[in-house]
C-alpha cells in the first residue's frame, strides 16, 4: 500500500495498560472497565455508548445512553421511551472523561449520527469502530482515520468476493430499467436507515427529481433526515394511492414487504433492492429480485484491509461478520488478531 | 461486452417472458454488429468454442488469489463460475480495457483448447464483475439464463416488427453472425434466402375444443383423426439426409439416427414421432426414453425403434403445397405414400395416420371415449378446405382432448411465486395417502402444481396458505394436511428420483375441493394402478 505509514512495532509503552486489560467482552458486549460503561450493550445497561442507530445497536431500555445527536433522535424516533431515560449528546470530535476514561466520537461514515469510539485510559489507546464504510455518503461524514493501539472492526463484507462497485453504476442500472419498463412500478428493498436515504440521495445527484414514494415505515426516518438538514427533494408515503398513479414510480419500502402483501398495491412492480451482499447473483436470485442493486453501507474487502493499513494498529479485533478471513488476511501481513465472537450482531442486512 | 454480460444478468433475474422480451429487444436494438450476432448465437446455442473445463478455471482462479480465501469464498457463494468472477483481482487502469463480444468470440473460435485458457486468464484481467461471469459462463458451456430459442426469436421478431414465423422461415439458412438477419430486420433489407428442403417450417397448430363449441360448426366440413400421444415433429427429407425438428424448430435427428439416415425423401412432411414396441406404437412414456440424448446405444434402436405416423405434407421437391386444402394435401401426401414409402424400405419409418370417417359429432365423441385404448390423448378435427398456415390460426384445426384423469390429493406445502406472484403462495406440492412401516397412513408428495386456479382462487389459496401454516422454511410453508385439491394430469410414469415412485405429466388444480376432508383422498396404491408400462 502506497502512502501507508510504518507499522508501530511495540505495544504500548511499558506503563500504558494494554488494552485487554481493560477492554473486556462480555456476554451484553464490549465493557470499558474503567469507565464503567458498555458500548452497543445488547442488554438493558446502566450506562450505555451507542455508536450507531440501527436496531442491532441500538437497543432500548438502558438508563443513561450516550451517543452523537443524530444517534439520539434516531433513537427516540424509533423507541419513544425506551431510547434511555437519561440522554447525552456528544458532538463528533468533543472529548468527554467518564470516571478514569477520555472518550471521543468520531465519524464512522455508515449511517446519519454514526460514530467511532475512541477510548484512552494512562496512554493506550483503543478504537471501536462500530459499523463502518470508506465511500462517499452524501448522508453522512466520512469516516474519520484515528491511529491507535487497538483497533476494533467489523467484517461484514470479510470475503475478497466482495467488492462494492461504484454506487452511480448501480443507480443508472436502476434509472434505465425505470426507462425500459415506464408502465410498471420499481420497488427497491431498502434498510429504513441510512440506506433509503442514500438511495434517495443517489437518485437525486443522478438526475432524478419526480416524487419518491415510500411504505409507511421510512416516512418517519427521511422525514429526521430531512429536518438535519438534508435535501432529499419531494417524498410521498404511498398510502392509498392508487395503481395508476403508481405507474413509472419508483417506491422505497423495507425488503420484507417485496414479499408482502403490501407489494400488491403497486403496479407489475420490479422487484429490486439494495444491498451489499446482491453481489452474488445466487443471492440475488433466491429473493426473487429482478433488479439487484449492490449498494452497502459497510466497508468491502479492500476497505476494511486497507482502513487496518491506514489507523496502523498494532492489534486488530474482530468483531461480527467473517471473522476469520480478515483475521487470516490481516495476520499475514504481520497484525496481532483477535475473535471478538460478541453474541446478538445481525450477521446479516435483511437484504 | 459489458452490453452482452449486462443482458445476461438482466435474464436471469427476470422472471417475466414480457421482460425477458424487452430485454432482448432493447439489447438487438442498442448493440452494433456484429457483437448483437454474436450475442444472438450465444443466447440459442449456435455458437461453436473450445469449452473450458470448469476444474480448469479454478485453476487459474487459485492461481490469482489466496487458497485459503478462495475455499472460504466458494463455501460462501457456493457456485464456482461465480466465486471466480468475483474474487479475480481488479485492475482499474488504461491498460485493462475490456475486450468487445466479437473480439472474444472471434479469437476464441480459432482457438485450441489450451491457447483458450491464456486467453480467458487476458480477458479477465479486463473485465469486471459481471463481465467475468459472463465469460466463464461462455467459456464453460451453456449460458443457462432462462431463455429459450423460440423467446429469442421472438424478440427478433418483436424489434424487426415481422412474424415469428418469418423469422423462423429464414432462420435455418443463417450463420452466425447474422449480419444479413439484422439488415433486413433493423433496415428493411431484402429477406434472406432459404433452401426449401434444408429449413424448418413453422408448424400450423389446433385450438382446443369442447362439447358446446362444437354445436356451432358443421361436421361435413371436418375431417378427423387422433390426436397421438407423442412429439410433434417436421421431417425434411433432403437428397441425402433427413432432418427431423421438433415444434419449436429444434433439430433432433442425432437422437433419431433410423430417420435421419434416411435418403431421398424429396419432401417436408408433418407428422407425430413415435416409438414402436411389438407391433403397436409405445406410450410418451417409451418415447420418452429416447428423447433428450445426444447419442443413442444400439439397444434402445433395437427394443424402441423410433417412427413417423405422417399427417401432412408442405412441400414435395421445390413445389410448396401449404396453399392447397387440406383434402388436396392430404391426397399428395397418400399418393408421396405411394410412390416413395411403398417401394423403398421405408414401411417401418413411416405410416399415415387414419381418418376417421364419421356422420355426426355425437358420433365422434364414441370415438373420443376410446382415445385413451388406442394411446391418443384425443382427436384432431381439420377443416377440409384448410391451408397449411403456421402458428394457430383461428377456426381451421380444432384439438378435442379426452377428459383429463383426475386424482384428489391433500396440500401439504406452498411456495411463493415470482415476478408478479412474489407475494401469492401459488407453487403447491400436494400428496397421496400410504400405509408407513408400522401400518399407518401417511401423506406422501406426488406432484407439484402452479396453474389451472383462476386469479380469484389464487388468492383464496393464499389465503387459506397463510392461516394453516404450520413451519415455513424460507420461500416454502408446510400447512396442515386439510385441504384437498383435485389434480388433473396427462399422464403418469414410474421414477425412482421420486419419494412416491410416480411423476406426473402437466399437474394443474382443477377443483379446489374444500368440501372434502383430507382423509377421504386418493391413495398412493391406486394412483399407481393407473400407470402403464
Amino acid at each position: 500500500m502506497d502512502g501507508t505509514l510504518p507499522r508501530p512495532i511495540s505495544l504500548p509503552q511499558m506503563h500504558a495498560p494494554h488494552p485487554e486489560t481493560w477492554l473486556k467482552t462480555t456476554p451484553r458486549g464490549l465493557y470499558v472497565e474503567p469507565g464503567d460503561f458498555y458500548i452497543d450493550p445488547t442488554a438493558p445497561s446502566d450506562r450505555a455508548v451507542i455508536t450507531h442507530g440501527h436496531s442491532d445497536h441500538a437497543r432500548g431500555g438502558h438508563r443513561h445512553v450516550l451517543a452523537t445527536a443524530q444517534t439520539l433522535s434516531i433513537m427516540r424516533l424509533r423507541m419513544g421511551d425506551e431510547a434511555g431515560r437519561q440522554q447525552q449528546a456528544l458532538q463528533y470530535g468533543e472529548s468527554l472523561t467518564i470516571k478514569d476514561v477520555t472518550l471521543r466520537l468520531i465519524p464512522a461514515g455508515h449511517v446519519l449520527g454514526s460514530a467511532q469510539v475512541v477510548l484512552e485510559y494512562r496512554g493506550s489507546r483503543a478504537v471501536v469502530s462500530g459499523d463502518y464504510k470508506r465511500r462517499r455518503d452524501p448522508t453522512c461524514p466520512p469516516f474519520d482515520v484515528q491511529s491507535c493501539d487497538v483497533f476494533v472492526t467489523e467484517a461484514t463484507f470479510a470475503l475478497p468476493i466482495f467488492k462494492h462497485p461504484d454506487d452511480k453504476d448501480e443507480i443508472a442500472k436502476l434509472l434505465q430499467s425505470v426507462q425500459l419498463f415506464p408502465e410498471r412500478a420499481h420497488l427497491v428493498g431498502v434498510y429504513a436507515l441510512g440506506k433509503a436515504q442514500r438511495v434517495i440521495m443517489l437518485l437525486r445527484e443522478a438526475g432524478y427529481d419526480a416524487p419518491i414514494w415510500l411504505h409507511g415505515a421510512l416516512v418517519g426516518l427521511c422525514e429526521l433526515y430531512r429536518s438535519s438538514g438534508l435535501d432529499l427533494g419531494e417524498f410521498r408515503h404511498v398510502g392509498d394511492m392508487p395503481k395508476s398513479g403508481l405507474v413509472g414510480q419508483i417506491v422505497l419500502a423495507p425488503p420484507s414487504a417485496i414479499e408482502d402483501r403490501w407489494s400488491r398495491r403497486l403496479p407489475d412492480a420490479v422487484n429490486c433492492a439494495a444491498s451489499g451482499w446482491l453481489r452474488v447473483k445466487q443471492r440475488a436470485k433466491q429473493r426473487g429480485l429482478e433488479l439487484p442493486l449492490v449498494i452497502s453501507d459497510h466497508a468491502d474487502w479492500d476497505e476494511l484491509n486497507a482502513t487496518l493499513d491506514e489507523v496502523g494498529a498494532p492489534e486488530v479485533w474482530v468483531t461480527h461478520g467473517r471473522e476469520e478471513a480478515l483475521i487470516h488476511a490481516a495476520s499475514q501481513r504481520g497484525i496481532r488478531t483477535r475473535a471478538l465472537s460478541l453474541i446478538g450482531f445481525e450477521d446479516e442486512d435483511p437484504v | 461486452m459489458k452490453p452482452f454480460s449486462a443482458l445476461l444478468e438482466s435474464l436471469i433475474f427476470t422472471p417475466g417472458r414480457n421482460a425477458k422480451l424487452a430485454h432482448l429487444r432493447d439489447y438487438f436494438a442498442h448493440t452494433p454488429d456484429p457483437d448483437r450476432g454474436w450475442a444472438l448465437a450465444a443466447l440459442t446455442g449456435a455458437l461453436n468454442i473450445a469449452a473450458i473445463k470448469p476444474a480448469a478455471v479454478r485453476q487459474l482462479a487459485e492461481s490469482r488469489s489466496d487458497p485459503v480465501l478462495f475455499r472460504w469464498s466458494y463455501d460462501f457463494v457456493g457456485d464456482l463460475a461465480e466465486t471466480v468472477a468475483l474474487i479475480w483481482p481488479e485492475h482499474h487502469d488504461d491498460a485493462h480495457v475490456a475486450p468487445a463480444l466479437s473480439e472474444v468470440i472471434e479469437r476464441a473460435r480459432i482457438a485450441g483448447r489450451s491457447e483458450a485458457q491464456g486467453l480467458l486468464g487476458d480477458w479477465l484481467d479486463r473485465l469486471d464483475a459481471t463481465g467475468r461471469w459472463a465469460l466463464i459462463k461462455l467459456f464453460t458451456g451453456s449460458l443457462r439464463v432462462g431463455v429459450s430459442e423460440r423467446l429469442v426469436k421472438t424478440a427478433l421478431a418483436e424489434f424487426g416488427q415481422v412474424s415469428i414465423d418469418e423469422v423462423e422461415e429464414v432462420w435455418p439458412g443463417l450463420q452466425p453472425p447474422y449480419r444479413e438477419l439484422f439488415a433486413w430486420l433493423q433496415h428493411g433489407r431484402a429477406r434472406p434466402q432459404v433452401d426449401h428442403l434444408a429449413a424448418f417450417r413453422p408448424l400450423m397448430l389446433a385450438q382446443a375444443v369442447d362439447e358446446a363449441d362444437l354445436r356451432k360448426l358443421k361436421p361435413e366440413d371436418f375431417c378427423a383423426e387422433w390426436k397421438w400421444d407423442g412429439i410433434r415433429v417436421q421431417v425434411l427429407g433432403g437428397a441425402r439426409q433427413t432432418r427431423i425438428f421438433s415444434r419449436g424448430g429444434e433439430e433432433i435427428s442425432a437422437a433419431f439416427p433410423e430417420i435421419g439416415d434416411l435418403q431421398g425423401l424429396d419432401a417436408v412432411l408433418d407428422g407425430e414421432l413415435l416409438v414402436r414396441i411389438g407391433d403397436q406404437h409405445g406410450s410418451f412414456n417409451e418415447l420418452q426414453q429416447r428423447l433428450n440424448r445426444k447419442t443413442v446405444s444400439a439397444a434402445q434402436l433395437k427394443q424402441r425403434p423410433a417412427f413417423v405416423r405422417l399427417y401432412d405434407i408442405l412441400f414435395e421437391g421445390d413445389e410448396d403445397l401449404r396453399s392447397l386444402s387440406f383434402e388436396e394435401r392430404r391426397a399428395r401426401l397418400e399418393d408421396w405414400y405411394r410412390r416413395r414409402v411403398l417401394h423403398m424400405p421405408l414401411l417401418e419409418r413411416f405410416d399415415l395416420s387414419v381418418q376417421l370417417p364419421f356422420k355426426s359429432w355425437e358420433e365422434l365423441e364414441k370415438a373420443r371415449q376410446l382415445a385413451a385404448s388406442v394411446n391418443a390423448e384425443g382427436l384432431m378435427l381439420k377443416r377440409r378446405d384448410s391451408p397449411y398456415v403456421a402458428g394457430r390460426p383461428k377456426g381451421l384445426w380444432f384439438k378435442w382432448k379426452r377428459a383429463p384423469d383426475t386424482v384428489d390429493a391433500v396440500l401439504l406445502y406452498a411456495q411463493r411465486g415470482s415476478g408478479k406472484r412474489s407475494s401469492f403462495y401459488s407453487d403447491f406440492t400436494f400428496g397421496c395417502w400410504r400405509d408407513d412401516a408400522a401400518g399407518n397412513a401417511e401423506l406422501v408428495p406426488v406432484g407439484k402444481a402452479y396453474f389451472g386456479f383462476t386469479d380469484e382462487e389464487l388468492q383464496q389459496l393464499d389465503r387459506w396458505v397463510r392461516s394453516h401454516t404450520v413451519e415455513r422454511f424460507g420461500p416454502v410453508r408446510r400447512v396442515e394436511p386439510a385441504l384437498v385439491l383435485e389434480i388433473a394430469y396427462e399422464g403418469l410414469r414410474r421414477s425412482s428420483r421420486h419419494k412416491s415412485g410416480v411423476a406426473m405429466r402437466f399437474p394443474r388444480i382443477a377443483r379446489i375441493r374444500w368440501d372434502k376432508p383430507a382423509s377421504e383422498a386418493d391413495r398412493l396404491d391406486s394412483l399407481m394402478s393407473r400407470i402403464k408400462d
